[in-house]
This record gives C-alpha cells, structure tokens and sequence, in this order.
C-alpha cells in the first residue's frame, strides 16, 4: 500500500485549511466539548455523592455505573436511535442525525467516566480536607467545592478521559449522526468512511489530528499532576 | 469571675460493641484553658470531634449562650463558633493567606477586611517570614500555627486542639504553646487534648481525664463540676 503520497496529501489538506476536513474537525471538538461541559457539573456532583454519603444502594449504584465503562457504545446508540426516531418516544424533537444527537449520545458515553474517575479521586482525597472545610463554618456545598479543588488533578483527569473516550467514539456517532457531510460527520466516522473508500489522505490527516488531541490531553494532565506533586 | 461558656452533657458514642463515650458532660468556663487526657483510645479525639460536629454522638446535648443543641444531628448555627485542628492540620493546596482566610470568606467578609485579619493573624502567630511559602514547604511546627491562626481568625467560642505539640521540636513546640495560652486569654475557651506533661503541667490548665468512657477532673485546682448530672444543675 503506497502510504508517503498519502501522507503528504494529509499534511497538505491539514496546513492549506481544507474547509471539508476542518469542518470535520470542527465536529468533533463542538459535540465532544458540549457534551463534556453539559454532563461534567452532574457526573462530578454524583461521583462526589457516591464517595461522600452511605446510601442504601450505593454499592450496587458503583456496580452499575462501573458496568456502563465497557457498555458498547453502539448499543448506547441504538438505544438513544430509538428514543429519537420518528416512532420513538421522544421524535417530535426531530433531533435525529443532527449534532444534538450525537451531543446527547456523548453525554451518555462520557456520564460514568466522569462519575468513576471523580469517585475514585474523591474517595482518594484526604478526609481531613472535608472536616477542615466544615469546622471553619463552611456549609456542605463549600465543603464539597473545596473538596474537589484539592482533589482537582483526578477531577481534570476525569474530564479529559470523557473527552479523550467521545471524542474518539464512531459507534454512537454514526447510529445517531448518520455520518452526515456537513453536518454531523465528525473524525471517527470521517476516517471509516474514507478509508472505506480507498482514500487514505484524508483519513491519515484525521488520524494525525485525534493522535494530537490524544498526545496534546495527555500532555496538558501529566504537566498539571506534575505541578500538583511539587506543591 | 469567669463566666459559663459551654455545656455538654449525656454525651455517648459507641463503636459496634465498643463503648467509647458513656454519659460524659462538662462545662467549659470562658478565659479558661483545658486539657483533656487519657490513654490511646480513650476516646478524646471522639469526644472533640463530636463537640466540632465532625462525628454525630449516639446521644447527648451541648448548650451554649442559652442555645441549646442536640449533638445526634449537629446544628449548622453551630459550625464556626467550635473549631477543631487536628493533631496533623490540613493546609489546602493554595497560599497561606487563603488557608487563614478561609472561614472567613466562607462567612463573606468582605475582601478588604479579609486582608487585613489575615495579615495581623500571620504576624500573631508568628508566620510573616513563611507568608509567601506554599503550605506543603512548611514545617510541622508552622502548619500548627497556621491551623491555629485560621482558627483564631473566625473568633470562635471554643477552640478543639488535637494534640497540638505532638511530633514537634522543642522550639515549634514552645511556639505552639504560647499561642495556646494566647488563645485562652479571651472570652473563649480552650481545650487541648494531648499526652505532652509540659502541656499538662501548664499552671494554666484545668485538667480533665478520659477513662473506661467516664470524664473526671483532676483536681489540682478548684473545677466545676463535670459529671452530666452536675452540668446540667
């Protein structure tokens, strides 16, 4: 497979501003970061609650949301394909194959690892700064706030394993996105697509730009946990 | 004449089988200082954290400027007026003058003022050469007394100390206890829970001793009375 032509095609299409390929681009961070901000504050607050407050069921709550990491993600789509088709209980919002969908697709996907990643940094937070906070007057919610900032390097970390798992997801993207040009065609789908087709330039390009978001996550989360081991 | 501060009685805590706490009661007078000892396991770190309401009691009561409180499901009109610090204090990961600032911005005082009460809490106790150091540099000796200054700050009735001096050198230790007695000089009260002789030797201190889940005075000088009976006379 002839792969240098290819390649420099990827780099050409990425550096000369190709609107298709960044629009693709464009997709993918506008449905992954709107998904992310719009389930973070309640994943957060759950994974926090789950650490925090014994609660009858609360072993078979961390069970379930535990499970949902490996749910497939195709089957989250089928399942919110469901809900939104014309049939389904909620298609009267006709959100079907447009960006709203895959938002909500994500959200899901994202939901329990953001609540895992935050309950295991709280759980691993030192319950003096919870106590601390409560003696010196501050009510529960400060407590709780001040909490997840001392504990805020796992918090980051939970955001950016959301973002890094939808981000990177094609099952949920093309059950409910339709892997639309224009619209909802994001980089995962982009890249099956092409590739499909036996065009590899752009799907070398998408790749580049997904291994950079990937490297680019990492490397912003190891400089922050590296800057809170030196406090 | 020394005036009643504080009132607990009928406290008791039991851990599965293990009675740690049985009927236990004081009173606390203002301006005075206590120390409070007993064995490992005695249950003096129970008994402080119930009265911080970091621990519900199994039962028991605390009453205090003629309120009165039930220590089962603490009071949040409560929180600030008792202040704990633990034997280890937790200093958050920001700068010092935001860990002594905190209660008081938790209370909404207002920025300006804030600044103020930070910086005389910082000369008090002794910290203005270590203001710009990150609380995770500092000593143990240093992190106690920005506990107690982050403590002094939200003026509160009662100060709980938890082994203040442990695992301190001579000079940190010496610096802890003269903001101990520092602290009691008010119209509040202290009450430190420690195993250190130096500190229970203080001629300051009125002595209080933890034993088999009972609270007694040690009666080197004159005390009120402090079985749950009595306190509540």
């Amino acid at each position: 497979m002839e792969l240098v032509a290819p390649t420099r095609e990827a780099f050409r299409l990425l550096f000369t501003g190709d609107p298709q390929l960044w629009r693709i681009i464009w997709t993918s961070l506008y449905c992954s970061m709107i998904a992310i901000a719009l389930i973070a504050p309640f994943a957060i607050a759950l994974g926090f609650l789950i650490a925090k407050v014994r609660f009858p069921g609360r072993r078979a709550l961390v069970i379930t949301v535990q499970g949902l990491l490996s749910f497939p993600t195709v089957v989250v789509g089928l399942t919110i394909y469901m809900l939104l088709s014309r049939q389904g209980p909620l298609g009267f919002l006709h959100l079907l194959f447009t960006p709203e969908a895959m938002i909500i697709g994500y959200m899901v996907i994202a939901f329990p690892v953001l609540v895992v990643f935050t309950l295991s940094a709280v759980q691993g937070a030192d319950p003096r700064v919870y106590e601390t906070a409560r003696s010196l007057g501050a009510h529960k919610l400060l407590a709780a706030w001040t909490t997840l900032r001392e504990v805020r390097f796992g918090v980051m970390a939970s955001i950016f394993n959301g973002f890094g798992r939808v981000v990177s997801e094609v099952g949920c993207s093309i059950m409910v996105g339709g892997n639309i040009a224009g619209l909802t065609r994001n980089i995962p789908t982009a890249i099956a697509l092409e590739t499909s087709k036996g065009e590899f330039a752009q799907g070398i390009a998408l790749g580049f730009v997904l291994i950079a978001l990937a490297l680019g996550i990492n490397a912003v989360l190891s400089f922050m946990q590296g800057e809170g081991g030196m406090t | 004449m020394t005036a009643h501060l504080l009132r607990f009685e009928g406290v008791s805590k039991r851990f599965g089988e293990r009675v740690v706490l049985s009927d236990v009661g004081a009173r606390f007078l203002s301006g005075e200082s206590y120390v409070l000892t007993g064995d490992n396991g005695s249950g003096k770190s129970t008994l402080m954290r119930i009265l911080a309401g970091l621990d519900a009691a199994d039962a028991g009561t605390l009453e205090i400027d003629g309120r009165k409180a039930d220590l089962r499901a603490y009071p949040e009109w409560l929180r600030g007026d008792i202040v704990y610090v633990h034997q280890h204090p937790y200093l958050f990961d920001t700068s010092l003058a935001a860990n002594i600032g905190f209660g008081l911005k938790a209370r909404n005082v207002a920025a300006h003022e804030r600044h103020q009460i930070i910086a005389e809490a910082l000369a008090w106790a002794g910290l203005g050469a270590v203001a710009h150091v990150r609380p995770s540099k500092l000593s143990g000796g240093e992190k106690q007394r920005v506990a107690m200054a982050r403590a002094k700050v939200l003026h509160p009735r009662l100060f709980l100390l938890d082994e203040p001096t442990a695992n301190l050198d001579r000079e940190g230790r010496q610096r802890v206890l003269e903001l101990i007695h520092d602290l009691g000089q008010g119209e509040n009260c202290v009450v430190v829970a420690c195993h250190d002789q130096e500190l229970i030797q203080l001629p300051f201190m009125r002595q209080l001793r933890l034993e088999g889940g009972h609270l007694t005075a040690v009666q080197r000088y004159p005390t009120k009375p402090i079985s749950a009976r009595q306190a509540s006379t």
